[in-house]
């Protein structure tokens, strides 16, 4: 059973928590249009690797507060724990987030306001 | 002497003196009816063996007979049931129970009684019994399992439960936390205790045995600090236990290591006590998150694998040692020890010193070992080269077989020579006792010299040390502690100090045994008595040997084909022998065939500790509402609705449920109703983004709700599918108060708080649940108003005032209350809310002033027919997490000019406007007595073949007396089309129900009731 360091209340069982599966999956905005193929990379796709994953955690017995955390699933190694809404600060952790296939999506693209929508993300959902 | 009698028999094994046994202290036991003495610091195991009882059970396959095999956790065999009634426990090995005045011991798995044993027959048709018997024979047809499964389970079987499955003992669990905890209290175990605890670090030291000392007990030959290792072992215990930081656990089993050095303890509290407090557990499970590990079990002997190597009195030679050392009895009178290493020498000088003759058979040709010298000066008669090739006997080993065998004892090389003997000591080396750390996901090595897996690297922060190291001899066992225990105190970052072991004594002992893992008995393979490598699972070597043949290679498959290593002992004595074997088989080396993953537990680990104190309502809580006393006062029958125990229905004298039930449904349209609505979910939501929180929340738009407003809400999931329903009002600018289902309640919290944390952080919202500050009590039906009234409401309740969806604040009697004119039966209805205190007191207000205008209680099963008359959807009972408000026929509510909403792309999904979607309809049979069963499947055309073509399933069906007949709520395929036509609803029992499909609304199809 993991040691989870809530940045809120220290140091407490796994039991208290509750796994949110994976972070960062932007939710893509409304007023972008999206094929339903795209839209279904954020909707359905979920990854399940071997090795480090950055994860959404939850202190559901604790503090009630989400957060970010990078976890080796092979060891079961915390290697950070960031907040909502932030990226990952250690080398691994930015790694895994820069490698996720996720960051190439048009679903992905469409979570950013239509003017800094990347064109290349345009074209697919052309 | 003879069954039942009540006089002792006299210990006529037991040595005058010398042990850990009080002698001052008799104990007296009963074993399969038989009364026995023994003595207390005895294990049940010493104690029958002090009685000269050696056949104590019998084999799990083959029925046959078996005895004391070890002295420790790694028995095989001795697996017996303590204890009567209900407060039985089986599958308990004899070698761990400790023995207290009155124990009452059966055997297990014999059938009428252990010396005569039907099933034994097994034996005899042995041959039938191969490897994967069970998976080949049983196989086909499949519907046979069931058949076949049940007569399996009983014949090959370990131990009986309690037939009465309420454990009456109590359990406790306890949390706990150190710097150190050390698993195992021998030699290296003390050692690194100390090492631990004078360095200041807090320290948890467990042991499975009822005292700390671990083999050091069972030698008599060795000596620390110039003294006896108990004397030592007592002085250092003194020690430990005059720390405040140091917290000893005897009698206690670290039986499971997992992540983050996290770590599982079995404490028996008085599983060893006559007379049990009643104040004390019977066990505590202790959960313990450890800074550092140290992992000090020791290790277990191997048995030699030779024909009749189960029979009762052949028993592993270290055993035979501590049930002389430490328990003062001598297993046999002409015993005859048969070694591929040294051990086997030292357990024949103790024999010898017990008044026993010995005759040592070494697998060895040539042995070099001072402990040779020490056996011939004491006269012992040695046979190097020699093996043991078969032992034969009934109940009980009388006579071997010894042979001259080849350099590396795989030939016999001439006939034998007989011996009669009554016991049999057998060492085939040391195994480390590695299941803790291979569980944390250690990684392990083979050792050539030793002939073991020893632990090579860690996972966790632990550390190994002594003989589970494979750090084998008392001396560099202590070493080897002290160095541990230095290690995991500067981890914690603490000064380890300088710390010398003791001066220890000990005979010069070669740790290495001779590779020689099946013993040959002079004939061809598979011939003669069966040699067990698993004794616990009655696997023998022919059966590993016949799964390589039919082509099974992987360690993983031989094990789960052949079951080897898969009894409660886990493969504590076989899993070397039977992986050489294997190894041997497949002409490989051992390293490459690898080892099975160790599971927790260690030992078995009883589910009432586990569970501790958390069973019954302990377990999963019991929520009542604060109108309780009062339903069940008037008879009300309950239901569960999550944790909530809900009013189902009130029946009066002699009225069946469906009696019941109508009285209550007609009532609510006829004069009024009162339904206790307390455990509907309440969400208090707060803030200046409060209306734009619940915009994006809900399919509908909440910006322009007026204050003291309700409005009904939809919730999707953002795959579109229907999540929750409720009505929520406004109650101030910035102020919400949202209900959600009784069973949603806690999810929907879950899911409004997510989507604010992590997807809208800038919105500003509070939000709180405040179900339970709130008693609701909703009166509905024609005479509510006036049932108000006369409960001294202080508002005007006409509708002008007080219209139908708004909130108002008021009083009742005095008492303030917030009243929702909102109706989940289409009639005049008003959601008194109060605050949760006065609840039984609004109840009874409302019941005392509607005595004349017909106020009915009603129960949660009125309240599902009086919303299905509506045509009123349920969550959860309409939905299933495939529906969308469009299947609902709900478009009403999905807005089509807000941005965005949670679900609103996936609406937009291609499949989602297919017109073959399960769509709700209404469904009315012609047969109109006649309630469909929930769940029935619909099918359009009744003749057709089976597999008949489903269209979907009747979601809720009811009989309603206000419509005169029954009605029911279906999701169909294309649905809405098929309005005005017919479907069939086929039964199990062929009866074929036909019903119209109509709109799913069955009562006051205008609305007009709403007004009262």
């Amino acid at each position: 059973m993991l040691l989870i360091n809530c940045p809120h209340c220290g140091p407490r069982e796994e039991s208290e928590f509750s796994c949110g599966g994976e972070a960062h999956i932007a939710r893509p905005l409304a007023e972008n249009t999206l094929t339903d193929a795209a839209f279904a990379d954020y909707l359905f796709l979920r990854d399940n690797p071997k090795g480090l994953f950055l994860e959404r955690w939850r202190h559901a017995a604790g503090c009630r507060r989400w957060f970010n955390m990078a976890r080796d699933t092979v060891t079961h190694e915390i290697i950070e724990i960031y907040p909502m809404g932030s990226l990952p600060k250690t080398k691994a952790g930015k790694v895994a987030h820069a490698a996720s296939w996720r960051r190439e999506t048009a679903a992905e693209a469409a979570a950013k306001p239509a003017k800094a929508k990347a064109p290349r993300a345009k074209k697919e959902n052309g | 002497m003879g069954f039942f009698s009540k006089t002792p028999a006299p210990q006529i094994v037991r040595l005058a003196t010398g042990g850990r046994v009080n002698r001052t202290k008799p104990l007296t036991f009963t074993f399969d009816g038989k009364t026995c003495q023994g003595f207390a610091g005895d294990t049940l195991a010493s104690a029958l063996l002090a009685n000269n009882i050696h056949l104590v059970g019998r084999s799990f396959k083959y029925h046959r007979p078996r005895g004391i095999m070890a002295a420790g956790a790694e028995e095989p065999n001795a697996l017996v049931r303590v204890g009567r009634g209900n407060l039985a426990e089986p599958n308990l090995r004899a070698s761990q129970v400790e023995l207290y005045d009155g124990l009452y011991a059966e055997s297990q798995n014999r059938f009428p009684s252990l010396k005569a044993d039907v099933g034994a027959v097994n034996s005899l048709m042995s041959r039938f019994f191969p490897a994967g018997f069970y998976y080949k024979t049983f196989m086909w047809p499949a519907s046979m399992w069931m058949t076949y499964e049940h007569v399996i389970r009983r014949a090959a079987g370990l131990g009986r439960v309690a037939d009465d499955h309420d454990d009456p003992d109590r359990y406790e669990k306890t949390n706990a936390h150190c710097d150190i905890l050390i698993a195992g209290g021998g030699a290296a175990g003390l050692m690194a205790a100390l090492a631990a605890a004078r360095s200041g670090a807090r320290v948890i030291l467990a042991d499975e045995q009822n005292e700390f000392g671990g083999w050091m007990l069972a030698e008599g030959d060795v000596t620390i600090e110039g003294g006896s290792p108990a004397d030592w072992v007592a002085g250092i215990i003194a020690e430990l236990a005059a720390m405040p930081d140091v917290t000893l656990l005897p009698r206690t089993t670290v039986f499971g290591y997992m992540d983050h050095n996290y770590l599982t303890l079995t404490e028996r509290v008085t599983d060893h006590l006559a007379v049990r407090p009643s104040h004390l557990p019977r066990q505590r499970m202790w959960k313990v998150r450890a800074r550092q590990v140290v992992l000090a079990q020791g290790a277990h002997e191997r048995p030699l694998v030779f024909s009749g190597n189960d029979l009762p009195g052949v028993m592993l030679s270290g055993a035979v040692r501590t049930f002389i050392n430490r328990y003062g009895v001598v297993p046999g009178n002409r015993c005859v020890v048969f070694t591929n290493n040294d051990d086997g020498y030292r357990t024949a000088l103790s024999l010898q010193q017990g008044g026993a003759e010995a005759v040592i058979v070494d697998l060895r040709h040539e042995v070099r070992s001072a402990l040779i010298k020490m056996a011939k000066e004491a006269g012992i008669c040695i046979m190097t080269g020699h093996a043991v090739t078969i032992a034969s006997g009934t109940q009980r080993i009388a006579r071997v077989e010894i042979s001259p065998v080849n350099e590396d004892a795989t030939r016999v090389l001439d006939d034998p020579v007989h011996m009669d003997c009554d016991l049999l000591a057998m060492s085939g080396g040391l195994s480390p006792a590695v299941h803790l750390h291979s569980q944390a996901r250690g990684k392990l090595a083979w050792d050539e010299e030793l002939l073991c897996f020893k632990p090579k690297s860690v996972h966790e922060a632990c550390f190994n040390a002594g003989a589970c190291n494979g750090v084998f001899g008392l001396a560099k066992a202590m070493a080897d502690g002290l160095k541990a225990g230095a290690a995991a105190v500067r981890a914690c970052g603490l000064d380890a100090g300088d710390h010398l072991p003791p001066v220890v004594t000990a005979p010069p002992q070669n740790w290495r045994p001779m590779p020689a893992w099946k013993i040959p008995n002079g004939q061809p393979e598979g011939e003669g008595p069966k040699a067990f490598v698993d004794f616990q699972n009655d696997v023998t070597a022919s059966d590993v040997k016949l799964a390589v043949r039919e082509g099974y290679q992987s360690v993983e498959h031989v094990k789960r084909y052949t079951t080897l290593g898969m009894a409660t002992d886990q493969g504590k004595t076989s899993n070397i022998n039977g992986l050489a074997i294997l190894a041997d088989a497949l002409g490989d080396e051992i390293p490459n065939v690898g080892t099975t993953t160790f599971r927790m537990p260690y030992t078995p680990a009883n589910f009432g500790a586990i569970a501790g104190r958390d069973i019954g309502n302990l377990f999963d809580p019991t929520r009542l509402t604060r109108m309780d006393d009062w339903h069940r006062a008037h008879g009300a029958t309950f239901e569960h609705v999550g944790q909530w125990m809900r009013a189902w229905y009130y029946p009066q004298t002699g009225e069946s449920m469906q009696e019941a039930v109508n009285r209550e449904v007609l009532a609510a349209r006829t004069t009024a109703g009162l339904l206790d609505a307390s455990t509907l979910g309440k969400i208090d939501i707060q803030g200046p983004d409060a209306a734009e929180f619940l915009n994006r929340i809900y399919t509908n738009g909440w910006l322009k709700l007026g204050i003291g407003k309700c409005r009904y809400g939809l919730m999707l999931k953002d795959d579109g599918m229907v999540m929750d329903d409720g009505v929520t009002t406004r109650l101030g600018e910035n102020h919400f108060h949202m209900t959600t289902t009784t069973g949603g309640a806690a999810g929907v919290l879950d899911w409004l708080e997510e989507w604010q944390q992590t997807e809208w952080p800038d919105l500003k919202v509070y939000l709180t649940s405040v179900t339970e500050e709130w008693s609701v009590a909703t009166l509905s039906g024609p005479n509510a108003s006036k049932i108000l009234k006369a409960a001294g409401i202080d508002i005007s309740l006409d509708p002008a005032d007080f219209p139908f969806m708004s909130m108002q604040d008021a009083h009742i009697a005095g008492l303030p209350v917030r009243i929702f004119r909102i109706s989940f039966t289409g009639e005049l209805s008003f959601e008194i809310n109060i605050r949760a205190r006065h609840g039984l007191a609004l109840w009874q207000l409302l019941m005392n002033a509607g005595r004349d205008h017909g106020i009915t209680p009603y129960g949660t099963e009125a309240m599902h027919v009086l919303r299905a008359e509506k045509g009123f959807i349920i969550v959860g009972q309409e939905t299933d997490g495939s529906v969308t408000p469009h299947d609902l026929g709900m478009d009403w509510i999905v807005s089509k000019t807000k941005p965005d909403f949670i679900g609103k792309r996936a609406l937009a999904r291609a499949s989602m406007s297919d017109d073959n979607r399960k769509q709700l309809v209404g469904l009315v049979t012609r047969d109109r007595k006649r309630v469909i069963p929930e769940g029935a499947h619909a099918v359009l055309e009744p003749n057709q073949p089976m597999p008949m073509e489903m269209l979907g399933q009747v979601t809720s069906s009811y009989y309603s007396p206000n419509v005169g007949g029954s009605i029911a709520m279906a999701m169909l395929k294309g649905g809405r089309s098929l309005k005005g036509g017919t479907v069939y609803l086929p039964m199990l029992d062929g009866d074929m129900i036909e019903a119209d499909v109509v709109d799913p609304i069955f009562f006051d199809p205008n609305g007009d009731r709403i007004n009262g």
